[in-house]
């Protein structure tokens, strides 16, 4: 990684050279590794027999691609990196960032934005214009937020590596399904009861996995994801299976006024309002809204309270914790019941929102993008985990947009079927670049004298 | 459900014994690198899924060129093939993806992970399209063994695991390389202090788990004859969970989860009812867990204050 050479002409100079030698062989390997893949393309012929498509043309479109990357990485990427962190270094030991007005004031200034944001988009895009921006980017991006604030109570405060969030989403959601059609209840009634039964399935799977450490505890939070996952799947009687529940009721304005068109208290009949989907969606993004400034106001307060310390003391280090009388294992059902219940939350609202819940949305995939947004985000960090999930999910949620990029690739390729693969670039790439996060420093709960941010780096993480 | 019930059950653990030799494989894989570096290689699953697509393709590319391509022959270099492209593949996400976080804290490696697991997916469904992908049936001679149907595929499998096992252990317990391996699961400053390359280690350590992946994804296709993109996932976890099963880090371990998980899993499904295989796996995984917190043959943690 690092250039011997002192002399800074023979040194830019063996830089070429060396970018050129990296360049042939990272051509090399790209060749061998897309050869097959790309190179060949397997295709069902009329018989139903699979046949050859050679595609060589491809093939050195990727090549000279990596090429091109290997290239730059090496003459231009590495040495502007080397160069930032010597320059960071060297001013490290100046005076004390004195934070900006946007810092310091940013939780009410994006509070401010949330509220205004539907009026701000119906006014720019007209009622049915703003369905994609307040539905698509608003409400989902929401969704995962609250979910990430959620897990985070669980992986970032606790330390406890949990790759089955995603079964108390489940849990929420068909709670909420399963008791509004069979029981015809409310969904201000159902949503604190999909919480309850979700942070219920959380102490339930809290109680095995108590002993359990580290990686030993993912296995078993990501089996635990796929029984319930299966078991929906399964149960056919009440849960229908895969084809799911559709025609779940929308929730009311408790219960004042109502979105179903058929409904006397219609929303838009009691104002005289022309009638539009849209109520419906903006309504929602307030409720979305509230729940997550519930999940980060009881995230934030929990954390300065004394179980919330003890989850911090637990994820540091558990013998300590131990030996000092914290109850270890009702520091961790609480948390794994308190981070069940916002996913419990956020799946009743999934359900309400969705009006269709089947199995299909909770596979293994949304754990770990949830997850991911979590670490992404710097572990244990409010801001930085929304901001993860804005670029994360409003990323990929933009790349469905990109509908002008058939004009260059021809009218066949579908940006959907590249969603996910870029998603998991960005992934990697985003963790390799910052790993410790968008945010990676910490305010500590307990201090001496005086209150300092301290680098992420010191905090543990997923120490079960 | 015909025959007598004992020839009936022989007949389930056969079929479970070569699920179970397919799921060992895989786990290996999982098992080595955690071993070494301490993390979930998430990828694995779709590495082992990649193996059975070149050995697809390998396989597509000798029947165009040769008519009658003689099967043992193109087994063979369909096997190998897959263990180059997945070795590589492999070698190349270790470096790019793993290795610059490697002192970094633990769930950075694991969200490249699993981050590359996507890619590796869609990368596939993208190029190679998201249909199923059949193939003839490359070996489909079975004998009757006193009432017990026994495919030859069933027997070349358990062969091949048996081999690959048997090579294995004599690298990692025989070889200095594999001395270098123990040594730097064991202490990685310590084997570096004492001359051990550990990069190079390391990227063995990739390059012979997915290897074995490689040779699972081969026998994955030659026995269920289709490969879809998507493969990669329940075999993953399936090899994941018998990987814990065993008590992660061991490598007999490995090999005896992989065997249970397979056998559960047929024995399951012949007696109580198939849609819950999965369930019943996992459920036993956890209750296991619960009386052996380190897996059946994994030490037991001991933490030093």
């Amino acid at each position: 990684m690092t250039v011997q050479s002192t002399n800074p002409a023979s040194k830019q100079e063996s830089l070429v050279a060396r970018g050129l030698r990296e360049a042939f062989f990272a051509g090399l390997i790209s060749l061998g590794m897309f050869s097959l893949y790309v190179g060949l393309k397997t295709d069902q012929n009329m018989l139903n027999e699979l046949v050859l498509v050679p595609r060589w043309g491809m093939l050195a479109i990727f090549v000279v691609l990596a090429m091109i990357g290997r290239f730059l990485m090496i003459v231009a990427v590495q040495p502007w990196l080397a160069a930032r962190k010597s320059a960071r270094a060297s001013a490290a030991h100046g005076q004390a960032e004195v934070p900006g007005f946007v810092a310091r004031n940013l939780t009410v200034l994006a509070v401010i934005a949330l509220v205004l944001f539907p009026p701000l988009v119906v006014g720019l895009f007209g009622m049915q214009g703003s369905l994609k921006w307040i539905d698509n980017f608003g409400i989902q991006i929401l969704i995962y937020v609250m979910l990430a604030w959620g897990l985070n109570i669980v992986v970032g405060l606790a330390g406890l590596l949990d790759l089955g969030y995603v079964a108390f989403y489940a849990v929420g959601a068909y709670s909420y399904a399963l008791l509004s059609s069979y029981f015809g209840l409310s969904f201000w009634l159902l949503l604190p009861i999909s919480g309850i039964l979700a942070a219920f399935w959380g102490m339930v799977l809290g109680f095995p996995v108590l002993r359990l450490r580290g990686d030993y505890l993912a296995v078993v939070t990501l089996a635990f994801g796929e029984i319930i996952r299966l078991v929906l799947i399964n149960w056919v009687e009440v849960t229908k299976g895969t084809f799911g529940i559709s025609g779940i009721a929308k929730a009311s304005i408790f219960g004042i006024w109502s979105f179903d068109v058929s409904a006397p208290n219609n929303f838009a009949k009691a104002f005289d309002l022309p009638m539009s989907s849209a109520y419906y969606k903006i309504f929602l993004f307030y409720v979305i809204l509230a729940l997550c400034a519930l999940t980060a106001y009881v995230s934030v307060r929990l954390r300065s309270m004394p179980i919330g310390r003890a989850w911090e003391a637990l994820r540091e280090d558990e013998i300590a914790c131990r030996s000092l009388g914290i109850n270890t294992v009702t520091t961790k059902l609480t948390a794994f019941a308190t981070g069940a219940m916002f996913g419990g939350f956020a799946g009743a609202f999934f359900g309400a929102r969705q009006g269709f819940v089947s199995p299909e949305s909770f596979v293994f995939l949304e754990s770990a993008v949830i997850l991911a947004i979590v670490v992404l985000g710097g572990m244990g960090s409010l801001v930085g985990i929304a901001i993860a999930a804005v670029v994360m999910v409003g990323g990929t949620e933009l790349l469905r947009e990109l509908t002008f990029l058939k004009a260059v690739f021809g009218p066949d390729f579908t940006p959907e079927l590249y969603r996910m693969l870029i998603f998991g670039l960005a992934m990697v790439i985003v963790m390799v670049l910052k790993p410790r996060g968008f945010v990676g420093s910490r305010q500590p709960t307990a201090f001496l004298h005086e209150r300092k941010a301290v680098s992420g780096s010191f905090t543990k993480e997923g120490h079960g | 459900m015909d025959g007598e019930p004992m020839e009936y059950f022989i007949q389930q653990t056969v079929n479970g014994i070569t699920l179970g030799s397919i799921y060992g494989m895989i786990a290996i894989g999982y098992t080595m690198v955690y071993g070494i570096i301490g993390m979930i290689n998430f990828a694995h699953g779709d590495i082992f899924m990649l193996g059975a697509f070149a050995a697809l393709i390998t396989f597509l590319v000798l029947t165009g060129l040769v008519a009658g391509f003689p099967v043992v022959a193109a087994l063979i270099v369909m096997m190998a093939v897959a263990i180059l492209m997945a070795s590589l593949w492999n070698w190349t996400i270790e470096r790019i993806a793993y290795r610059p976080l490697r002192g970094s804290f633990r769930l950075a490696p694991l969200i490249t992970a699993i981050g590359m697991s996507i890619v590796l997916s869609n990368f596939i469904q993208v190029t190679q399209g998201p249909r199923n992908k059949p193939i003839p049936q490359l070996v489909s001679e079975v004998y009757d063994v006193f009432g017990i149907s026994i495919s030859l595929k069933q027997i070349l499998i358990v062969i091949i695991t048996v081999v690959m096992m048997t090579a294995f252990w004599y690298l990692v317990n025989r070889t200095s390389l594999g001395r270098a391996q123990r040594a730097t699961e064991q202490d990685r400053k310590m084997a570096a202090l004492l001359g051990v390359d550990v990069d190079r280690t390391i990227s063995i350590t990739f390059i012979m788990g997915a290897a074995l992946a490689a040779v699972a994804g081969t026998m994955y296709l030659m026995y269920y004859g289709v490969a879809v993109f998507t493969d990669g996932f329940t075999p993953g976890v399936k090899a994941f969970t018998a990987a814990v099963l065993g008590g992660i880090g061991s490598l007999p371990g490995a090999l005896l989860g992989g065997l249970l998980i397979g056998l559960i899993e047929s024995l399951w499904s012949a007696y109580f009812s198939i849609d819950y295989k999965d369930v019943a796996t996992f459920s036993i995984l956890a209750i296991v867990l619960i009386f052996k917190p380190s897996g059946i043959l994994g030490r037991p943690e001991i933490e030093k204050v």
